[in-house]
């Protein structure tokens, strides 16, 4: 199941509509990375509601995306972790460390919006 | 301890990638199945999730058995991961947070522990890994 990611201005947006095999998280992370390049994105939300389980692969993979797209100079928000899923991530210790998570697609465009840097004119 | 009445099992084989979808997803309804609590499921889910990448990455594959048991008034669901891949040379190791072969995030094994009520591992070098978890109603 290929996840579709949604150029929205600046940023880029993957909803993850359904459980995702290794592979397919794999080839999500791929995929933004090297769009991040070919739309000069500033920002990428990825919005996994739809996961009913985020184990340590899957947090992993997404902690990855988030460095790997922060080294190519954009900045990453994971939306949409469920109560049931967060508590399991904490009971397992997956922190998601260094990584900016929000409750929703909102919070997070809206993050995105407020911290994108304003053209300075130094 | 007396004896656990089995109740209903279901086996899943784990050869490929999907195949860690499908045993969760199993793993979920029959927790779901048992009355769970949908917070609870999701940590037997989680937990099979862990133990059957471990056998697609370790061992290449093995399968994975779910079963609904009893015990006096408790009902619970146990979890056997069972592999006949190179198996573990240092169990105790294994069981430390942080520490991996794979080169990933340690976690697997530690963290399984800590999603499920009772974890009990047994492995050697050359002869396989079978590791039983348990989740309990109450």
């Amino acid at each position: 199941m290929q996840v579709p990611i949604l150029k929205q201005g600046a940023f880029l947006v993957a909803v993850i509509q359904s459980a995702l095999t290794d592979a397919d998280i794999v080839q999500l992370r791929d995929a933004i990375v090297s769009k991040v390049g070919h739309f000069r994105s500033r920002g990428v939300i990825i919005d996994v509601t739809a996961l009913d389980v985020m184990d340590s692969f899957a947090t992993g993979t997404l902690q990855d995306i988030a460095h790997m797209v922060r080294l190519r100079g954009a900045e990453t928000v994971i939306v949409g972790i469920q109560p049931d899923v967060a508590f399991a991530m904490v009971h397992m210790g997956l922190t998601l460390e260094g990584v900016t998570t929000k409750l929703d697609l909102e919070e997070g465009l809206d993050h995105l919006e407020r911290a994108r840097p304003a053209t300075s004119d130094r | 301890m007396k004896p656990l009445e089995l109740m209903e099992e279901i086996k899943v084989s784990v050869t490929s990638d999907p195949d860690i979808v499908a045993a969760r997803t199993r793993g979920r309804a029959m927790a779901l199945q048992l009355g769970l609590r949908p917070t609870a499921a999701t940590l037997v889910a989680t937990a099979i999730s862990e133990l059957a990448r471990n056998i697609l990455m370790y061992a290449r594959q093995g399968e994975i058995r779910i079963a609904l048991i009893e015990h006096g008034e408790r009902r619970g669901l146990v979890i056997v991961a069972h592999d006949e891949g190179p198996g573990i040379a240092d169990v105790e190791r294994a069981m430390e947070d942080g520490f991996s072969t794979s080169g990933r995030l340690g976690l697997g094994l530690p963290g399984v522990r800590r999603l499920m009520d009772e974890f009990e591992i047994r492995s050697a070098l050359g002869d396989g890994t079978t590791v039983r978890v348990k989740k309990w109603n109450g």
